[in-house]
């Protein structure tokens, strides 16, 4: 049985999309966390959705699981008012590692099982299927062995494939994924990557909030960058360019430029530059901003892999 | 021997203790589990003594207490949630000003009508004198209590884990959170009688706490802790025939005994366990 099969009827047949338009979302004080933000996304896209703190992505991400009702303009999923979408079981969310209590007493087991709880009865008793779809969903993620284990006796990696686990037992269709690469060596990231890579191509789609701008190109077909509102989205290799990051970050951004006498000796107008939001940093080489983009290491690698990254090859998916 | 340990089964009003006892510790240790976890025991402290006027109030009208409590217990939780709400006070300082609020609303109207209730029953409990009405009343709220916890506690569980998750599988948290409470103050207005208005915040606390040392599911977590209340509560109203002593007080000692010795005892969250592992720890690797 693969994870199809084992999805919610509901979502058999199901194409994913998300529709947000000229969405407004006010806070109870008052505060308008975004404002007049629209996007477009279909089945079979990996979309990064990039901002400083505070730009309105978790305002986004509430939005879009119905916790926060816009105050303008509409949210559809897979063409669907979010409650709809929710009630057939249509998104699934992957947390941060911060919202959740770790020192809750549920095995690694348990918390894959809370995925099904849409397909299960109103006692919500573990059917065939739902075993099934939680042995599954664990032998995916390699977490098969540590399924007894209390959650908090996890590493940060293993923690993370939890709860990814547990978006695969629901079956989603669009999965939002708040910050999956936080605390996560660079082992799991290519795991989560790769896994990621499997989903759409089974046609899913899913939304990576993340600070990890290095990787985005990676692996990420489309991005979304916003700050208060929507100030660039579509394909990663239009949109994902310096200017855009430069409106989206300003001074917010570390950001160096290397080029000229300090690079070359001779005339060349090509430049490396990098930039971090504090993780992964993207490293630009080229005359043209966008023109070339190249993986870095990760920040604490410092710079002997910030050397190594430039021209580095892809991993293979 | 044997005829003297049985001696309290032989009168009707202790057998009728017993039982009352333990259907309501073995409710209140069920809403235990979810309490703890949530760092909300404060909020049964707070629900315990908010119910105090409605209770004045009931038997000064003369409608059935339980229903005074309830309302009365209900208005100091939503009280709570709109001051948390509106402004910034941290959660401890809003329970600690709405219950004694509550709390002196209740002895005030005690002593103004001093003939309405005695107040030392609603502060201490009084199983081993409860009416009839008094034990169809208790009764009623905890086996619907009971049935209610039984059907619901994985949605319970989920919301308690994880709102966002809850909401993505189509449940709604609100909805919930306001039956988890709603249980909370009808199992606690129960607790009154038998162990009083002070000793409940045990009953609500102590028995999940004491399971949470002892297992890392919640489902057995939750098996463990009502099995824990309704053995103390039985065993709390039993020994008070001989001991002649306050029952309330013989369920939270027998508690409070069990929870030291998972303290100190248990297989894997206990203080021994956790000197093995330091040892093993420090010992250098073969």
């Amino acid at each position: 049985m693969n994870m199809r099969a084992a999805g919610l009827p509901g979502g058999i047949g199901v194409t994913p999309s998300i529709a947000v338009e000229e969405v407004t979302v006010r806070y109870g004080n008052g505060v308008t966390a975004v404002n007049d933000a629209s996007f477009a996304l279909g089945a079979g896209t990996i979309c990064a959705l990039v901002g400083i703190n505070g730009s309105g992505k978790s305002t986004l991400f509430k939005t879009l699981m119905g916790f926060l009702k816009p105050a303008r303009g509409s949210v559809l999923i897979a063409g669907l008012p979010v409650r709809q979408a929710l009630k057939r079981g249509l998104v699934a969310y992957v947390p941060q590692a911060e919202e959740v209590d770790w020192t809750f007493p549920v095995l690694v087991e348990d918390v894959v099982m809370m995925g099904r709880y849409g397909h299960m009865g109103l006692l919500r008793i573990a059917g065939k299927a739902d075993r099934a779809a939680v042995d599954q969903a664990l032998a995916r993620v390699n977490m098969l062995e540590f399924r007894k284990r209390q959650i908090g006796e996890l590493s940060g990696g293993q923690r993370k494939r939890v709860f990814l686990a547990r978006a695969l037992a629901q079956g989603g269709k669009v999965i939002l994924l708040d910050e999956p690469f936080t605390g996560v060596d660079v082992k799991t990231e290519d795991a989560i990557v790769a896994l990621m890579r499997e989903l759409r191509a089974e046609g899913r789609l899913m939304l990576v909030s993340t600070h990890n701008l290095g990787s985005i190109p990676d692996f990420c077909d489309q991005v979304v960058i916003i700050n208060r509102t929507v100030l660039a989205a579509g394909p990663t290799e239009t949109t994902f360019t310096h200017d855009n990051l430069q409106r989206a970050f300003g001074g917010a951004l570390r950001h160096f430029r290397l080029g000229g006498a300090d690079l070359h000796d001779d005339a060349d107008k090509r430049r490396v530059t990098v930039i971090t939001d504090d993780e992964r940093p993207l490293v630009l080489y080229g005359d043209r901003d966008h023109e070339k983009l190249a993986r870095g290491g990760k920040e604490n690698g410092g710079s002997e892999n910030g050397g190594k990254a430039i021209g580095e090859k892809d991993p293979a998916p | 021997m044997i005829e003297l340990l049985l001696e309290p089964f032989g009168y009707q009003y202790m057998v009728r203790a017993i039982w009352v006892s333990a259907l309501v510790g073995g409710v209140c240790a069920f809403l235990s589990c979810f309490l703890m976890l949530k760092g909300w025991s404060l909020m049964g402290d707070a629900l315990a003594h908010a119910i105090v006027p409605g209770v004045a109030l009931a038997y000064l009208l003369k409608v059935p207490y339980a229903a005074g409590a309830f309302f009365s217990g209900l208005l100091a939780a939503l009280a709570m949630a709109l001051v948390r709400v509106r402004t910034q006070l941290r959660e401890d300082a809003i329970i600690g000003i709405v219950f004694t609020t509550f709390f002196a609303v209740g002895l005030l109207i005690v002593s103004i009508n001093p003939t309405s209730v005695n107040v030392q029953s609603i502060v201490l409990g009084n199983i081993l004198g409860i009416s009839d009405e008094d034990v169809v009343q208790v009764a009623i709220i905890a086996a619907v209590s009971l049935v209610i916890l039984v059907a619901r506690w994985r949605d319970l569980m989920l919301v308690f884990f994880d709102e966002n998750q809850a909401r993505s599988v189509g449940l709604s948290p609100t909805r919930l959170k306001i039956l988890f409470f709603m249980l909370l103050s009808a199992c606690t207005v129960a607790a009154l009688q038998t162990v009083g208005a002070v000793l409940v915040i045990a009953m609500v606390i102590t028995p999940g706490a004491t399971a949470y040392l002892l297992s890392d599911r919640f489902g057995r977590l939750i098996c463990i802790a009502v099995g824990l209340g309704v053995v103390t509560s039985a065993a709390g109203a039993y020994a008070s025939y001989f001991l002649d002593g306050s029952t309330g007080g013989l369920i939270v000692v027998f508690q409070t005994l069990l929870f030291l010795l998972a303290f100190v005892f248990a297989p894997k969250h206990g203080r021994l366990a956790a000197a093995r592992a330091a040892q093993a720890a420090s010992e250098p690797a073969p």
